[in-house]
């Protein structure tokens, strides 16, 4: 597997001077709001976890984090530090400045009982899967405004789907390791819809979900 | 393709919309090489149910859409399955569904000012625009719109993930055909690709068809294409047992 051309860039922010800590365990959800300015740290805690992140502008839901839109702007597939972090709109919500992993994903999108049944098997339905994490979080916090019509493509941090030149996909692991993290600054005020992924079928998070860690430093 | 009951020509720069049956075939033919074609699906009983391109994708192991893939809803049944694809140079197209739309801003930076005033029916169109026309007759936002399909775009990937457009196989006469396995309101748009890197802005027409698909038998090539494309059509089946 290559790595060509990413770089790993690490923080200079210090966790013991984070005005929060967000303990996020596996196969739970996040859900919060990130302020302009802000910088932010997810964490892998034990390695090999997958995160499935949404952005929303927090005025307004309908904004949000585009996938396509990030892609066709920066011309690439993957995302790294140095990555702008596109709106359907083409605002700049967020950037990424701090990578010690050094590739993340946002063409696979996020597990859901519907399409385990087709990856996998008819009778995968009633596992737990990450869309279910946003439609609970979505239902429990009808504050934020958000409903499914606003649950898209997302990113999968710490995730490697490479895209071959003849124009498959892969699902690879082993690019993550216990500690590595993605640390991004807000661009504007944003609501983080995150599944800390409990997939079991396939290698994304090693067949065995572990939590991860969010820190926030004004 | 005996059982053509309708054809129209879409102009580079148009837009439509239409609610089809399952069982209606659609053939899309790029008539004078270089079309992109913007597509989208939703599940016309339930608006939230629409295309996903990343379930696309990841259950069929592609970067790319080709003869033999199926679409793939959010829901994991499928809303159409590309039952011919046909280019000039024999190799098959190649299907972009990551890249997303132009836009107003991106489109007046490459190819200048729209003015209608000036250029009537002939303005320069851009596919997120026409996309948001679309969905707003249906109740629909920009929530709403999803990753589309750009039918005859080849978007390649190199080992660091730089992407770019393709155009060498890009002919007149190059077409796909869907057979739609769901009853589907489709919008689509002809507007140029994002990585368009024409300097003129392109009017590229396509032609659609619509006609009756041949039933779904069980050497189908699409449902035989994946052991996941029969979980899915089985996932159909399980929808117009519980609903119909």
């Amino acid at each position: 597997m290559s790595l060509i051309g990413n770089k790993l860039i690490e923080s200079k922010l210090n966790p013991d001077n984070a005005n929060a800590r967000h303990y996020v365990a596996a196969g739970d959800y996040f859900l919060g709001e990130i302020k302009q300015g802000q910088t932010f740290r997810i964490v892998d805690l034990e390695g090999n976890q997958a995160a499935d992140v949404l952005f929303y502008n927090a005025k307004d839901p309908s904004e949000r984090y585009s996938a396509m839109d990030t892609i066709r702007t920066q011309g690439n597939l993957y995302l790294t530090a140095g990555t702008k972090l596109i709106s359907n709109t083409n605002r700049e919500l967020l950037e990424i400045v701090a990578d010690t992993c050094g590739r993340h994903d946002t063409l696979g999108g996020a597990c859901a009982t519907e399409s385990n049944t087709v990856r996998y098997s008819l009778e995968k339905r009633c596992m737990h899967a990450c869309r279910d994490s946003w439609m609970l979080a979505v239902a429990e916090h009808p504050e934020f405004g958000i409903s499914k019509r606003d649950i898209t493509h997302n990113i999968n941090f710490f995730m490697n789907v490479p895209v071959t030149s003849s124009g498959g996909l892969t699902f690879e692991d082993g690019i993550s390791a216990p500690g590595k993290y993605v640390e991004l600054t807000a661009k504007m005020d944003i609501v983080m819809l995150i599944s800390n992924c409990p997939q079991l079928n396939n290698p994304c998070n090693g067949y065995n979900p572990t939590p991860i860690e969010v820190l926030v430093w004004n | 393709m005996s059982k053509i009951f309708y054809t129209t020509t879409i102009l580079g720069n148009g837009h439509w919309s239409l609610e089809v049956r399952r069982g209606t075939l659609m053939k899309i033919t790029d008539l004078e090489g270089g079309a992109n074609v913007g597509m989208l699906f939703y599940n016309p009983r339930n608006l939230l149910e629409r295309y996903n391109a990343p379930d696309t994708l990841k259950c069929q192991h592609t970067f790319k859409l080709q003869r033999g893939n199926c679409l793939y809803s959010d829901m994991g049944r499928i809303f159409a399955s590309i039952i011919e694809d046909y280019s000039a140079n024999g190799e098959g197209n190649w299907h972009d569904t990551v890249c997303g739309n132009s836009n107003a801003q991106q489109i007046e930076k490459q190819f200048g000012k729209r003015d209608y005033q000036k250029d009537r029916n002939s303005w320069l169109q851009n596919g997120s625009d026409a996309f948001l026309v679309e969905l707003a007759k249906y109740g629909l936002g920009r929530a709403d719109m999803a990753a589309n399909i750009n039918w005859f775009s080849k978007v390649i990937a190199d080992d660091s993930g730089n992407i770019k457009l393709d155009t060498k196989n890009q002919a007149a006469g190059n077409s796909v055909t869907l057979r739609f396995d769901m009853d589907t309101l489709l919008l689509l748009h002809a507007c140029p690709h994002p990585l368009n890197q024409e300097k003129a802005y392109p009017f590229k027409p396509v032609q659609i068809e619509l006609g009756e698909a041949d039933p779904v038998g069980e050497d189908d090539y699409c449902k035989n294409f994946r052991p996941e494309n029969q979980r899915g059509f089985q996932n159909n089946a399980l929808y117009y047992l519980a609903a119909n």
